[in-house]
């Protein structure tokens, strides 16, 4: 497509030519208007004076009968710029006045009638004839009187009328398509230059963003909001990117146990025993990679905000002591202390699943890496407590701690710290609780427990029902027993 | 434990010719519907123990042919097997008429104990006796008292509700997350196998000091209450 062409399909270009015409169509009834009232008024002041002279020459023929009107007439034509006369007898012959020729007919019709006429005298061609607004007025005893006045000025007005609305119709359409044009390029320009990034990000570059004019129009607007749009899709995508990189990484140590183990029982296994416990290592060791498929695909869902989870009431206390109880034989059994101290009333809206789920991931890696730098067992606390409009889970241990450098990145996924590797685990656990604290409008904070480990699941109450209660207490008491009891 | 008749409604053919297969293995009867219309008409004519529906199937989803069936009033056992495995998926399930949920991908022994106990539930469901009997050792759910051979044990309110489970599934295998989700009402994954500590403090209370271990670990599936000496 040629320039123009693709000038011409612009929505600017289209929208001009649509303005144009409009405005066109609107300045030509204007002008139009303007034109006809100003030959009526024209016309009306005509009328008035040819009205004022009859009535004068007709004064003069009823004081000093036909010879003096005919003097009159003939003074008054021997003014230049005169007005037109005619004085004709009963039976239509001129007796005297300054017009040869006039539409036949004319005289036989009293009262204001517009004609076209020739002048006495008037030398120009033949079909040369001016038009004139005239009154035949009939005296008494027969005469006719025929004043009259030419239309010159009025078409002289009406050309220059015409002209006018001419040339400035023919501006108007100049400047209009040459605004049009000038505008459609502007936005052309800026609409292909936005056309060319979105390419040139498409093919692969994601560091482009769209240049903003700087102007706060519509256009750069619609810039900021796809250069926004690009800034969280190159943070996706470095996160995928990073996930994916962890997850090559982190899943290839399983799968290559998984391979080595059954290549190396294919290699040495003897007897059919030896066969089975390689085969049964095997599916613990599948076993493991389909825990950590579930619990990305669970963190993939619930930081996507999809989890669907069914959110009601229940009271964190109840969890957290759930959650603590199912791990107490553990930590006996480890020689850990743990201590569980849960207020209860702590009632949130959320999904008490997921609560659990990440209750149960601070309380494992508390025990697991919450162990004391001369080895001895681990001493972790599990509380619930009020903190404001916030229920709060804080597992607390007595390790080594996370250094202020780590702290944000342990929430990462896979990210296990020096010392943590050689432990079993998939560094998935504080990723998914700060998923799920995220997905209830809570957070997830990692402190420094002196000496130790202080992770601290916030998550925001529920709100309490304020007017509600006031209700109840305003009720008399013996109409609501039971808040007597 | 009496052989069962299991129809499994799954459209993929190589899942299916395996559970077929591992459940005739297992000593029961199994049958094969390959899409969600086929698996409706089997089920509804058939005199089936249990079923084993895939949430997504060709022409008839897994959740509509559930309520469907329940609609006709057949009240089959129904186990439903998932790719999607998520906790809103499970409460779905069992919203649409489901008595289980397993995702995929699973251990056929935790299919086999979900779907045997689900046997047993049916069956049982109206007459739960008041008393469990295993061997010398008895639970009695009213007065929460246990004793084996007439020696009382005194027992925490969560190892008697354990307790409980094994013994209404006695001679049956339970796994680690059957125990969870019944005993604990949790249905998460708890990294650590802290079921496990359970069961160990559990059987030193019952087992310790009688020559007939009551509590068996079943190797790569889970745990069973059975008498053994007989």
């Amino acid at each position: 497509m040629t320039a123009l062409g693709k000038l011409f399909r612009t929505t600017a270009f289209k929208l001009s030519l649509a303005y144009l015409v409009v405005f066109a169509i609107g300045a030509g009834l204007v002008l139009g208007r303007v034109a006809w009232n100003v030959k009526a008024l024209m016309d009306e002041q005509i009328g008035t004076t040819i009205e004022a002279e009859i009535k004068g020459l007709s004064e003069q023929y009823t004081g000093g009968g036909i010879r003096r009107l005919v003097n009159v007439i003939e003074q008054r034509i021997r003014q230049p710029g005169a007005s037109l006369y005619l004085v004709t007898s009963f039976n239509g012959q001129t007796i005297t006045g300054n017009i040869d020729e006039l539409q036949p007919g004319v005289l036989d019709r009293p009262g204001l009638i517009e004609t076209s006429y020739r002048r006495t005298g008037d030398t120009d061609a033949r079909d040369h004839t001016h038009r004139a607004l005239a009154r035949i007025f009939v005296l008494p005893g027969g005469f006719r009187l025929l004043v009259g006045r030419d239309l010159g000025d009025r078409e002289t007005l009406r050309n220059v009328m015409g002209r006018a609305l001419f040339t400035s119709l023919a501006w108007l359409v100049l400047i209009g398509t040459l605004g049009g044009l000038f505008v459609a390029r502007r936005v052309l320009h800026r609409v292909d230059v936005i056309g060319d990034s979105a390419g040139r990000i498409m093919k692969g570059d994601l560091t482009q963003r769209i240049p903003v004019s700087g102007s706060n129009d519509e256009l750069d607007r619609l810039a900021l909001n796809l250069n926004a749009m690009l800034e969280r899709i190159a943070e996706l995508m470095t996160g995928l990117k990073e996930v994916s990189d962890n997850i090559a990484h982190d899943l290839k140590t399983p799968l290559t146990r998984l391979r080595n183990g059954a290549e190396e029982a294919l290699r040495t296994a003897r007897d059919p025993d030896d066969y089975r416990a390689a085969l049964e290592r095997m599916i613990d060791e599948s076993d493991g990679l389909i825990r950590i498929f579930n619990a990305l695909l669970t963190i993939a869902r619930l930081e996507a905000g999809q989890s669907g989870a069914d959110m009601a009431p229940f009271d964190v206390a109840d969890v957290t002591r759930d959650v603590g109880e199912l791990y107490e034989p553990l930590a006996e059994e480890q020689g850990a202390g743990l201590e569980l101290d849960a207020q209860s009333g702590l009632r949130v809206i959320g999904n008490r699943e997921l609560i659990g789920q990440a209750t149960a991931n601070l309380i494992d890696n508390a025990l697991k890496y919450g162990v004391g730098d001369s080895g001895g067992p681990a001493q972790v606390s599990v509380v619930a407590r009020r903190a404001g409009a916030n229920a709060e889970i804080v597992v607390a241990d007595r390790g080594p701690g996370v250094s202020v450098e780590d702290r944000s990145r342990v929430l990462d996924r896979f990210v296990r710290l020096e010392g943590a590797r050689s432990r079993p685990g998939s560094g998935l656990g504080l990723s998914m609780a700060a998923a799920i604290a995220k997905l209830h409008g809570g957070q997830l904070r990692i402190e420094d427990n002196e000496p130790g480990l202080r992770v601290v699941l916030s998550l925001p109450l529920e709100e309490e029902p304020r007017e509600q209660k006031a209700a109840v207490l305003a009720l008399p008491v013996a109409a609501n027993p039971r808040t007597a009891s | 434990m009496q052989p069962m008749r299991i129809l499994i409604i799954e459209d993929d053919s190589e899942a299916a010719a395996y559970l077929v297969k591992a459940f005739r293995e297992a000593g029961h009867l199994a049958d094969h519907a390959a899409d969600g219309l086929e698996g409706y008409a089997m089920a509804r004519d058939g005199a089936y123990d249990a079923l084993i529906v895939d949430r997504m199937l060709p022409k008839l989803d897994g959740l509509s042919l559930i309520g469907g069936l329940r609609e006709q009033k057949i009240d089959t056992p129904v186990l439903i097997l998932s790719a999607l495995g998520q906790v809103d998926d499970r409460v779905k399930g069992l919203r649409a008429g489901g008595d289980d949920y397993l995702a995929k991908p699973y251990a056929f022994s935790e299919l086999l104990a979900r779907v045997e106990v689900l046997q047993r539930r049916k069956g049982a469901a109206s007459s739960d006796p008041t008393v469990y009997r295993v061997g010398g050792l008895e639970l009695d759910r009213l007065s929460h008292k246990l004793t084996r051979n007439g020696h009382e044990i005194l027992m925490q309110p969560r190892e008697f509700r354990l307790l409980e489970y094994l013994m209404k599934h006695a001679g049956q295998v339970v796994t680690r997350t059957m125990l969870l989700e019944n005993v604990w009402d949790y249905h998460f994954d708890p990294q650590t196998n802290v079921i496990d500590v359970h069961i160990s403090r559990l059987r030193s209370k019952i087992d310790k000091g009688f020559d007939t271990p009551l509590l068996h670990t079943i190797r790569g599936a889970g745990y069973m209450i059975r008498d053994s000496s007989r």
